[in-house]
């Protein structure tokens, strides 16, 4: 899996070892999609007959990000942060309370009518659910000819031939396009969502948690059938997950949300290399190494608490009321107050934290992406050497000098008596 | 899981023969299986066929008796014996089924365009008109169905186009509410959003996406209501708010008649006692089968 992402990432960022470039990969075109100052509340009412206005769910909260033609941009976070209400947002699904959605040079936040219809057919969207994204009253021909037919593209008999065809490009046998939704299995309805998005050759499609709903065995088939059309076909994604092990695979860049926020944007492997928003490390500390030597020395980073309450979010910091790096700066007032906008480090990552400086080289950081310190090692101790895709070698001398103490060992504590 | 590590991906699983079917004969094969549906099929079908062929399968006048011969319990030639005017009983359940098929038919027909046009324009419109419409359904649904139909042939007089009426009036609110709830859930389904994020126009939503999905909870209520609409008329016929003519066979003047008689003639509570319960369990069977058959949680 992890060749499969190198073949781009490698010659986009050049050699590990060396401090990333600033500039943008070579390979990705200019910018198709941008999102200014995004913000999607959506106001909670009260009363039976006269509804008064008495808050807002600010489920996206000012966000601001940039897709480049035929790149994918990973949208990661955990359930509630906003990242599905941004892809819905971003294809019009719901109307942005503020900010602009510039895609390919047209504002799509005030479109409305033949305008938006029109832009729609630029951007398609697959859904989680394989099950529900499906209407099961109509067949496949149906479903994959609708967008189609609402476009008016072609005639009937052409339509039924691009269904086919479609159809064979996500790997479904044509024959199957008199068949109904529940004749398929997740996989194969997953393959018809696909199809779908493909039908009016899109630039750029918007795929929230595609494969959460799909069995393990499934959802590498359908990451390979993305990244396969993507190749084919010159697409941009903007690929929704909670799962960064899954994203990091497929994206040339991450963003990561919380709350409404985006809290670091980085390359791929910058990101997984490199993470500098605590956030970021915590959730990278979450997914396994597949090194047992590794994993049983790692230590997950649990972040205390619950995700607030996104009507209410905390001020200052979103992220500051379960920071695990404020509790090792002894709580800096400025988390709680200041609310830190996203800027750019000289590592090239874009993050939103007053203290990313203090991540970099911490060990959590080290520990939640298993490998050894990014900056020179220290002399004496073996240097993190590369394996043959151009990864660090995960081994045990790229690990701190001082292995954590394991949490069964009683601390030593002097006896009373003496 | 045959397909293991010895077949690489690309095999292609060979097609099966048979024909693809839709939801709607999927739905059908289900029902064949369902014995009680069956049985409520049957039930159902012997009710039609008797309204329909009443004349060529009864063997008397249904209005034609004798004074003579009034109260004759059951006999060989009399089967549920004769009435209080010498009229053969069964003869006049056997036209009795007629009045029930017709008004129930027209009944819930009328109730459903009614009801259907409210529920899809307040689910598929949704707002001020949705809050507006569901508020009159609800005064509507407060009062007992059987007692709005006594109101409503109170109000416009007796006569079977006013138990039509009535019995419809009845029924509306039902078929809206059930349609206008099938249609908010449908419009947050999935498949709706991705046909929305594809450009399709509100007309189209409705129409091809929301309405055909919310048809299987209608139709099963429908059927139910079919139930409900023959007892309904029998009702109004027992409560003396049957059709005017006293000469029409009704099952539910039939059944007053037949209590006034109970100490005399007890039988005759009897033939067309059976024909309400055997055509309503026949319609009850049926919509419960439906119900079973055509949803698509079970089949998935």
């Amino acid at each position: 899996m992890s060749g499969m992402m190198d073949v781009r990432s490698t010659t986009a960022t050049g050699p590990t070892s060396a401090p990333p470039p600033k500039a943008a990969p070579a390979q990705v075109g200019q910018s198709l999609l941008r999102v200014d100052d995004l913000r999607v509340w959506f106001p909670i009412t009260e009363g039976l007959i006269f509804e008064r206005h008495i808050g807002d769910v600010r489920a996206v909260d000012g966000i601001d990000f940039e897709i480049r033609r035929g790149e994918t941009l990973g949208l990661v976070g955990e359930s509630g942060c906003g990242k599905s209400t941004t892809g819905r947002a971003i294809v019009r699904l719901y109307k942005p309370t503020t900010g602009s959605i510039t895609f390919d040079g047209v504002d799509l936040a005030p479109l409305e009518g033949a305008a938006l219809r029109r832009m729609r057919a630029r951007m398609q969207m697959i859904f989680q659910d394989p099950y529900a994204s499906l209407n099961p009253r109509m067949n496949v021909a149906g479903i994959v000819g609708e967008p189609l037919d609402i476009h008016s593209v072609g005639t009937k008999a052409e339509r039924n031939e691009r269904v086919r065809d479609l159809l064979a490009t996500v790997g479904l046998n044509p024959d199957f396009a008199v068949r109904y939704p529940h004749e398929f299995s997740g996989g194969q309805r997953q393959r018809i969502g696909v199809a779908r998005a493909l039908a009016l050759n899109p630039d750029l499609i918007v795929a929230d948690e595609p494969i959460s709903a799909l069995d393990v065995s499934i959802q590498a088939q359908i990451i390979n059938l993305l990244q396969r059309l993507q190749g084919e076909f010159g697409l941009t994604y903007l690929f929704i997950a909670h799962d960064l092990s899954v994203v990091r695979h497929i994206s040339d860049r991450i963003a990561v949300m919380y709350l409404g926020r985006i809290v670091e944007v980085a390359p791929s492997r910058e990101l997984n290399r490199e993470p500098v928003h605590p956030y970021t490390v915590a959730l990278l500390s979450a997914i396994p190494i597949p090194d047992p030597v590794v994993e049983s020395r790692r230590r997950r980073i649990i972040l205390k608490g619950d995700v607030p309450s996104p009507a209410a979010p905390p001020p200052g910091c979103r992220f500051h009321t379960r920071c695990w790096l404020r509790d090792r700066l002894g709580d800096p007032e400025r988390c709680s107050t200041e609310e830190p906008v996203l800027r750019t480090m000289a590592t090239g990552h874009d993050v939103a934290c007053h203290f990313a400086e203090e991540v970099a080289g911490s060990a959590e950081q080290v520990q939640a992406v298993g490998r050894g310190a990014p900056t020179a090692p220290p002399a004496g101790s073996v240097s993190p050497s590369l394996g043959p895709d151009g990864t660090p070698r995960r081994d045990l001398g790229a690990l701190p000098a001082t292995p954590p103490v394991p949490p069964s060992a009683p601390p030593s504590v002097p006896s009373p008596g003496v | 899981m045959a397909t293991k590590a010895a077949t690489p991906a690309t095999v292609r699983v060979p097609v099966e023969s048979r024909a693809s079917r839709g939801l709607w004969r999927d739905a059908l094969v289900r029902l064949r299986r369902n014995r009680p549906a069956l049985v409520g099929l049957a039930c159902i079908a012997i009710f039609v066929f008797v309204a329909f062929f009443a004349p060529w399968l009864a063997q008397y006048d249904p209005n034609k008796g004798g004074l003579g011969k009034t109260f004759e319990p059951p006999s060989a030639a009399h089967w549920a014996g004769l009435d209080k005017l010498g009229r053969d009983e069964l003869t006049r359940v056997m036209y009795g089924a007629r009045i029930s098929l017709v008004v129930g038919v027209v009944s819930v027909t009328v109730g459903l365009t009614i009801g259907g046009l409210v529920g899809a324009i307040a689910g598929g419109v949704g707002g001020r008109i949705d809050t507006i419409l569901m508020r009159i359904t609800d005064v509507f649904l407060a009062i007992p169905g059987i007692l709005l139909a006594i109101g409503i042939v109170a109000w416009l007089g007796q006569g079977l186009v006013q138990i039509m009426i009535a019995v419809a009036v009845a029924n509306a609110p039902i078929f809206a509410r059930i349609l206008r709830g099938s249609l908010l859930s449908l419009r947050e389904a999935e498949f709706v959003t991705a046909a929305r994020s594809v450009g399709a126009s509100r007309t189209r939503l409705l129409l091809r996406h929301m309405l055909p999905n919310a048809l299987t909870a209608l139709i099963v209520a429908a059927t139910l209501a079919l139930a409900t609409a023959i007892i309904d008329v029998a009702g109004l016929g027992f409560l003396g708010l049957g059709p005017p003519d006293p000469r029409t066979a009704e099952w539910g003047t039939m059944l007053t008649d037949s209590t006034e008689a109970l100490r005399r003639a007890p039988w005759l509570i009897f033939a067309p006692g059976i024909a309400i319960v055997i055509s309503a369990i026949g319609f009850n069977l049926l919509g419960d089968g439906l119900r079973e058959s055509l949803d698509p949680r079970l089949k998935r």
